[in-house]
């Protein structure tokens, strides 16, 4: 007799699994992690009090790398790091961060990343279901020049929201000063603790914030620190979500992945000058012929934001249509949901690049119906960055 | 006037000969902030186990199965406008729709409320 043994997913567990679990946290298996999705306040409430005020993320779940000079000199890894990605990683000035993406040779985006410069060495944040083959893919190709390290013993957590600034600075007093986009090391002071941290001025919600990596054994002190603030509320993976999509920010393997392109995914602008055509350091990354042709002759699909106009949600995976009789789909919603400080549904997909333009009527299947929905640009919620 | 419960957490007010269809307070806190919800239409005949409404949180789009046949006889407009009705008053204000019941004995398959905390527990 054959007996079926379903085996549970062994999830791994981040160093503030306890103490969120403890704040109530409702957990999930996402990227091989516990996490949590929401706490008892709810989605809706996580994510308007993050607009409001400050909402408090664990993303420990994510990709920390160090990626050192063997030469020394830290323009030698960014050198080398320019081999895997169409960004000018070179012009990344210490303490500064930038947004990049690891291309494949078809020009599709392996994952998407955040660079630092921290002096002597680049450290690199990537996404958590990506992290394995990302360090794979760094130790093939940059060994010759760089040492990887994954900092895996570290915790990172997002603080994001119009009062994160004023919360930070209770234990951080430099990190009001910092630019969007700043990086470098900080000490956080907690309850007789005196902890270094990495900080940087960004995040994944369109609000102004700050992104603190956090060596493990001192994630609890600091974390609780920040959530005893009343300005401070836990928010859960839902939250994170419907923020990001509010303010038109891609999800790893939903909006992008290895099919696509930068320039259908409308992120030409983080393609630096210096890489393109024509640049001092042109080329020289995966892909680098069609990302290229691209930019010169425009891709056939790109990635836009919509607004149903009714209020039922378009989610991922809906078919996108030309009209509301056509039998065949001309794109696809690639995320799609709620926006809770919208008070509306918003969506994002791909459209051929004749039904892109901003104001066009599409319509998406749901449940077998055809529902208009209204080409727009993002952000759907302006940004709220502190430049 | 009774009322049952399925395993997929609806409940129905049986009155006469009607059934007055909804999701429990259950089935609301596992769902959490509900943004929409689609009604089935008046006059359609639905069958057992057959998807009759769709209930919409901020993460995700959960089927309302209808419990029993039947033909709808009425729906809740109060949710188009105030969807968090659900979460508010799952089990009251925010009944979905109404099914002239179409077989009886479907009834029987059902749970009473001490069987269905039994359920949940």
């Amino acid at each position: 007799m054959a007996t079926h043994v379903s085996e549970a997913p062994i999830l791994q567990e981040t160093p503030l699994h306890a103490l969120l679990l403890a704040r109530g946290g409702k957990m999930v298996a996402f990227a091989g992690y516990d996490m949590p999705v929401q706490y008892p306040s709810g989605v809706l409430k996580e994510h308007l009090h993050t607009r409001a005020s400050a909402g408090l993320f664990d993303v420990s779940h994510m990709g920390q790398i160090a990626l050192r000079p063997k030469s020394g000199n830290v323009r030698d890894a960014a050198l080398a790091l320019e081999r895997l990605v169409p960004q000018d990683i070179v012009a990344v000035a210490p303490g500064r961060q930038r947004y990049a993406q690891f291309t494949n040779a078809a020009g599709g985006i392996l994952d998407d990343l955040m660079v630092v410069n921290l002096g002597d060495h680049l450290f690199l944040v990537v996404n958590g279901a990506c992290k394995a083959a990302d360090e794979a893919h760094l130790r093939e190709h940059l060994s010759d020049a760089c040492t990887i390290e994954v900092l895996a013993d570290r915790a990172l957590v997002a603080l994001q929201g119009p009062k994160a600034a004023s919360v930070l600075a209770k234990i951080c007093p430099e990190a009001p000063a910092m630019r969007f986009m700043d990086a470098s090391a900080r000490i956080m002071r907690v309850a007789g603790d005196a902890v270094d941290c990495l900080v940087s001025r960004s995040g994944y919600t369109g609000e102004d914030g700050y992104e603190i990596s956090i060596p493990g054994a001192h994630a609890e002190n600091v974390v609780s620190a920040l959530l005893d603030d009343p300005d401070v509320m836990p928010v859960g993976l839902g939250a994170r979500d419907s923020l990001r999509l509010e303010a038109g920010l891609c999800l790893y393997g939903h909006d992008i992945d290895a099919t696509t392109t930068p320039i259908e995914a409308a992120l030409e602008w983080s393609v630096q000058k210096s890489r393109r055509s024509g640049g001092a350091r042109a080329g020289g990354f995966p892909g680098a012929d069609v990302i290229l042709s691209q930019f010169e002759q425009g891709a056939a699909r790109r990635r836009v934001g919509m607004k149903p106009e009714g209020r039922a949600p378009v989610r991922e995976g809906a078919l996108l249509f030309a009209d509301a009789g056509s039998v065949d789909p001309i794109g696809t919603v690639t995320s799609g949901g709620f926006g809770p400080s919208l008070n509306a549904p918003i969506s994002m997909g791909y459209l051929p690049v004749s039904h892109a333009a901003t104001g066009g009527l599409v319509f998406a299947d749901v449940r077998g119906q055809r529902l208009p929905l209204r080409v727009c640009t993002m952000p759907f919620v302006p940004h709220n960055y502190k430049r | 006037m009774t009322v049952l419960y399925t395993t997929d957490h609806e409940w129905l007010r049986i009155e006469g000969e009607t059934a007055t269809i909804g999701i429990t307070g259950y089935a609301q806190s596992q769902l959490g902030d509900v943004v929409f919800v689609e009604l089935p239409k008046i006059g359609s005949q639905l069958k057992k186990a057959e998807a009759a409404a769709v209930v919409e949180s901020v993460k995700a789009a959960s089927d309302v199965y209808a419990p029993i046949a039947g033909e709808v006889l009425e729906v809740n407009d109060a949710l188009g406008a105030e969807p968090g009705l659900i979460n508010s008053d799952a089990e009251g204000k925010a009944w979905i729709f109404k099914l002239r019941i179409a077989n009886r004995s479907e009834l029987e398959g059902l749970m009473d409320g001490t069987a269905y905390k039994t359920h949940t527990a």
